[in-house]
């Protein structure tokens, strides 16, 4: 496990690691590692429909594309346990397939129609679902970093052996609340991973406009708990680094700041150009793509062939062509949604 | 100026663009996702002598620089004798199919502070005159711009300087039969309502902006109020607590005896502001609802 010191962590870089191979993790089986395959997959061809729905008018909002965030977003989201609780960000539909979300469900809710989680009331991943273990978060960036921290509290009061994750951006970490939140949960020792999706942009800004430590797991040293950088395009790394803070966590250890570097592949939102990233950059990292190399991984290990894989992919493109089809025909909710329920009874 | 993404992707809605080509990158300062820093460090720039604009991405994330701009900017005077000569201006308001996170109008928090001034302009024209006002202020101002109105209103613009003084309210319409008090969005679906109504009906009606919260142009909305004995007020935010409640308790306390018909006020329901379209739509006040109060108040 990481050590208490930011030192141990392996430096990042967007340059020298493109032809670094994959992790194989000994903690995993190739059951799971299908299923690992199989949710990142479900999260790309996500992001492509809701581009397309976006691109025809259909979607409304903001539409923040999670490509090249699947390897971190369903490596970490898969190394917690059945009770744990995720409370993803913007870019972590993969958290939420992993934790049992369904596309219909997903899609009724980020179009805002009928029968949606939220009622209508919002939309994209803000949602709850008590049952599925997912707590949305609002858009003001670090909020939810406190409220993960208190939800672990609680449940530790109550004797139970959870662990909550969290998500933030190399931008959103710069809140002052991100900051209240990861000291809170240092200072308590409370089973809370943190994880810094350092997608290398924060909207249009570079890391040199967002921070000006070399890496942001260093803070940990600051914090008093754990920090590790790692390479978030790597999804058994990914898996394997969770794993072993979630466990630390939960003999009551204290949080970690995992930084997970990885590259957003398109822009802040489907209405951003992106014309600020380096065509150069994009193309570095097009090449360390995570589910391209995953699925080529998963042929070399002989787990699946490439034929089996172009199978999953077409039944995954099918479920949500078919959930598209239903969830476009549906009604917006009734307009007394807006304003019957401020309060619950 | 300091905020998020405004030097060269020229700000989330663009209204910084060429700011940096023009200013260079010491005076558009890109910040970290730091309200409070960027409020803060506005703050401590106005105090040692410059005049700071603050760009919240969307005005909804001031909440996250609250403390900064109400209990720092809004008492300096007050302990210190010492003017903070800032502005904290960003998009706000709704009916653009946002989400509650980024439609919201929070002027009045800001109006209950004691130490912030806090405008709204609801034309182009007014919006350049108002800036520079703020700028030139030696107080802190939180400055709204309605989203909704960014690309929908067009009017010519006063070339140079050009100053509209804070604390004044604006008679945009002239009428005789009720007052209809507003500002930001809600100018443009009073003017609206006024004219289906004269349209329609000959009804003559006044529309007033008052432009700015604190200072408050009392006079002028006193004025109106006698002369029609009839008052409406409108605005886009939710009713309680709203500064529409404050409008009305002015004119109830100081021209009781002109009035002819209970104030009324037209606000969004007191809850966030939802995403899909068909809530947002009923949540948010509009000409149609304002119609049928405007008329239920010349009826009375
Ligand atoms: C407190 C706050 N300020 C500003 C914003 C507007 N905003 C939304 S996302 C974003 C950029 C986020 O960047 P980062 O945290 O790095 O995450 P990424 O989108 O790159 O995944 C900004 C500035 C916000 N949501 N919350």
């Amino acid at each position: 496990m990481a050590k208490k010191s930011a030192t141990s962590t392996k430096k990042h870089s967007g340059k020298s690691d493109v032809q670094q191979s994959l992790t194989r993790s000994s903690l995993l089986n190739d059951k799971q590692r299908i299923d690992l395959l199989t949710n990142m997959i479900r999260a790309r061809e996500y992001d492509y429909a809701m581009q397309r729905l976006n691109r025809q008018g259909r979607a409304f909002g903001g539409v923040y594309s999670q490509i090249g965030n699947e390897a971190t977003a369903v490596g970490s989201a898969s190394a917690m346990g059945k009770e744990d609780v995720l409370f993803p960000m913007h870019r972590n539909v993969g958290g939420h397939y992993v934790f049992g979300q369904d596309t219909q469900t997903l899609l009724i809710n980020q179009l805002a129609r009928e029968g949606s989680m939220m009622r209508g009331t919002d939309g994209t991943g803000h949602y709850a679902d008590t049952e599925k273990r997912i707590y949305g978060n609002i858009s003001h960036l670090g909020a939810m970093i406190p409220v993960a921290a208190g939800f672990a509290m609680a449940a530790r009061m109550r004797g139970e052996n959870i662990v909550t994750m969290t998500y933030i951006g190399d931008g959103g970490i710069q809140t002052g609340e991100s900051h209240e939140g990861i000291n809170f949960a240092a200072v308590q020792k409370l089973p809370m991973i943190l994880i810094i999706e350092n997608n290398q942009y924060a909207y249009s800004s570079p890391s040199s406009v967002e921070y000006a430590c070399e890496k942001l797991s260093d803070r940990a040293l600051g914090y008093g708990c754990f920090g590790i950088t790692i390479d978030g395009t790597d999804v058994e790394l990914v898996y394997e680094t969770c794993k072993n803070a979630i466990e630390n966590a939960r003999a009551g250890n204290g949080p970690t700041l995992i930084e997970s570097v990885t590259m957003r592949m398109r822009g802040h939102a489907e209405h951003d150009d992106f014309f600020y990233v380096p065509k150069e950059k994009l193309e570095l990292w097009q090449k360390k793509d995570p589910v391209i190399r995953y699925e080529q991984f998963i042929i070399e290990q002989g787990i699946m062939t490439e034929k089996q894989i172009s199978d999953l992919r077409t039944s995954i493109i099918e479920e949500l062509r078919a959930a598209i089809d239903y969830v476009v025909e549906l009604p917006f909710p009734n307009a007394d949604e807006g304003y019957k329920s401020v309060f619950v009874d | 100026m300091l905020g998020e993404d405004i030097g060269t992707y020229g700000g989330a809605f663009k209204l910084t663009k060429g700011f940096i080509e023009e200013f260079g990158s010491k005076r558009i300062v890109d910040a970290p996702i730091s309200e409070a820093a960027i409020v803060g460090a506005a703050i401590g720039a106005a105090l040692n002598g410059m005049r700071p604009v603050a760009e919240m991405q969307f005005m909804d994330f001031v909440t996250c620089g609250f403390n900064q701009i109400v209990n720092v900017a809004g008492t300096t005077a007050y302990r210190w004798n010492m003017g903070v000569p800032m502005v904290v201006r960003g998009p706000s308001g709704g009916g653009v199919g946002a989400n509650p996170f980024h439609s919201r109008n929070s002027e009045a928090w800001f109006a209950h502070a004691s130490g912030v001034k806090v405008v709204c302009p609801a034309f182009p024209a007014d919006a350049k005159g108002l800036m520079i006002a703020s700028i030139r202020d030696n107080n802190p101002v939180v400055f709204y711009e309605h989203k909704g109105l960014y690309r929908k209103i067009k009017e010519e613009v006063p070339e140079g300087e050009y100053i509209v003084s804070l604390g004044k309210a604006r008679i945009v319409r002239e009428g005789n039969d009720c007052s209809v008090i507003s500002y930001g969005s809600a100018v443009h679906f009073a003017l609206e309502a006024a004219q289906k109504l004269h349209d329609e009906k000959g009804y003559s009606i006044e529309v007033i902006d008052i432009r700015t919260l604190v200072p408050f142009d009392e006079e002028t909305v006193l004025q109106s109020a006698k002369k029609t004995g009839k008052v409406i007020i409108v605005h886009e935010a939710s009713l309680t607590g709203g500064f529409g409640g404050e409008i009305a308790a002015r004119i109830a306390d100081k021209a009781f005896e002109y009035l002819d018909a209970p104030i009324k006020r037209v606000a969004a329901y007191d809850s966030p502001t939802p995403f899909a379209p068909t809530l947002e739509k009923a949540v948010l006040p509009n000409a149609e609802n304002l119609q049928k109060v405007i008329e239920e108040t010349l009826n009375y």
